[in-house]
């Protein structure tokens, strides 16, 4: 009878196990396989800036959104949008929404995209916004960024801050002067205006993240 | 006793397929060469053809009877680099049995001079490259695969019956198992 309650025990235990290995693995699937889709909540979280100092979403008091971009120093097309994220940071941050630029890059896999590297590269660059830095790479398959540059609208809501829009900067890497179209502007400025983004979401070839 | 045994069955398949999703994720990355970019040089004398999609996009549909491997890559892009010899591999091997290897370079412009040419020129790269020069990538990436999210290296393997892509690298014997579905 004891012999029995034991086993009983013990299969009770590994249910429990089962059911939490299985309820952490889908989690886990879900996010290291597909990331966030328009219309889900991003989750915040706590990063160091390139000035020493940790950010988060929630410090933003006044923001009505963010536009999160995973970008690194070393990928060309990273390097090619530079200056187009700065001038985005510039035109929106008055709106209420502004760039935090996130390298999810490991450093022992990419020494070019170290927190040292970050610092000169947005010294040199003369970066106006938080540049953060993955570390330990927990913030990026949240997202389900694959590529450099890749950027993630919010909304702030009530509720949490809301995937408004998914993908690239616009439709031309190569030369800013010869874009048709403004993707994240577009989708930023229908956000504030309370329109439908068209297109909510965009492919192009970028770095995979390493 | 069952139920504790289908319970640990359970766990180690869990286990297994956690550990399969790890393997499963390749990417595209940088090589860690830092980029020379140079203003003002001029286009002139590439060695390879330049495509924009309209142009380059009959190379995916080519009805010859022959097998098509078409492979995109850049020289800053580490992944493709080390992949690069298996295709070199096919190529040799498989010229004979009507199968083609074509090398899509993602190479900027102001790269083309200064590393592509040079790249294939010191690797003495065998198969064809070209070059695909279309900064309009969200209209054309869903053209070459729907399922394709725009990471390199990528491979589009096709014949008139059948074709697959793969936004993923490849061992030697990968790429052989994947083309042997093809011609055979």
């Amino acid at each position: 009878m004891k012999k029995r309650r034991i086993l009983g025990g013990s299969a009770l235990l590994l249910i429990f196990v089962a059911a939490f290995a299985m309820g952490f693995k889908v989690e886990t699937e879900h996010n290291l396989d597909k990331g966030y889709q328009v219309g889900d909540k991003a989750a915040d979280f706590s990063l160091k800036n390139v000035d020493g100092a940790m950010v988060s979403l929630s410090d933003f008091d006044g923001a009505r959104g963010f536009l999160v971009i995973f970008t690194c120093n070393t990928c060309p097309y990273a390097q090619a949008y530079e200056d187009r994220i700065i001038a985005l940071d510039a035109k929106y941050k008055p709106q209420g929404v502004p760039v935090i630029a996130i390298n999810p890059n490991d450093p022992s896999v990419k020494p070019g995209d170290g927190f040292a590297k970050m610092k000169e590269r947005a010294a040199e660059k003369g970066f106006i916004f938080p540049y953060l830095f993955d570390e330990g790479q927990k913030v990026y398959p949240k997202y389900g960024a694959t590529r450099t540059p890749h950027v993630f609208l919010l909304e702030k809501t009530a509720t949490g801050n809301m995937v408004k829009y998914i993908g690239a900067i616009d439709d031309n890497y190569q030369d800013a002067s010869q874009v048709d179209e403004t993707f994240v502007e577009n989708a930023v400025d229908a956000m504030l205006a309370g329109n439908e983004i068209n297109p909510k979401t965009t492919k192009a070839i970028g770095c995979g993240i390493k | 006793m069952n139920k504790l045994l289908t319970l640990g069955l359970m766990i180690s398949i869990i286990m297994g397929c956690a550990e399969e999703k790890k393997q499963k994720k390749v990417e595209a990355e940088t090589a860690d060469n830092e980029l020379v970019v140079q203003k003002d040089n001029t286009n002139t004398d590439v060695a390879f053809p330049i495509y924009d999609f309209d142009g380059f996009e009959p190379m995916l549909h080519k009805d010859d009877g022959k097998t098509y491997v078409v492979n995109f890559w850049a020289t800053w892009c580490k992944p493709c680099i080390e992949e690069m010899p298996h295709f070199e591999r096919i190529h040799s091997e498989q010229k004979n049995n009507n199968v083609e290897v074509i090398l899509v370079s993602l190479d900027m412009p102001n790269m083309w001079k200064t590393r592509l040419e040079p790249f294939v020129e010191n690797k003495n790269i065998q198969a064809e490259v070209v070059i695909l020069d279309d900064p309009k990538q969200n209209d054309w990436i869903p053209k070459v695969s729907e399922e394709w999210g725009g990471g390199i290296p990528a491979t589009l393997i096709y014949n008139k019956d059948k074709r697959t892509f793969y936004e993923r690298g490849f061992t030697y014997e990968e790429l052989n198992n994947e083309l042997y579905k093809f011609i055979n």
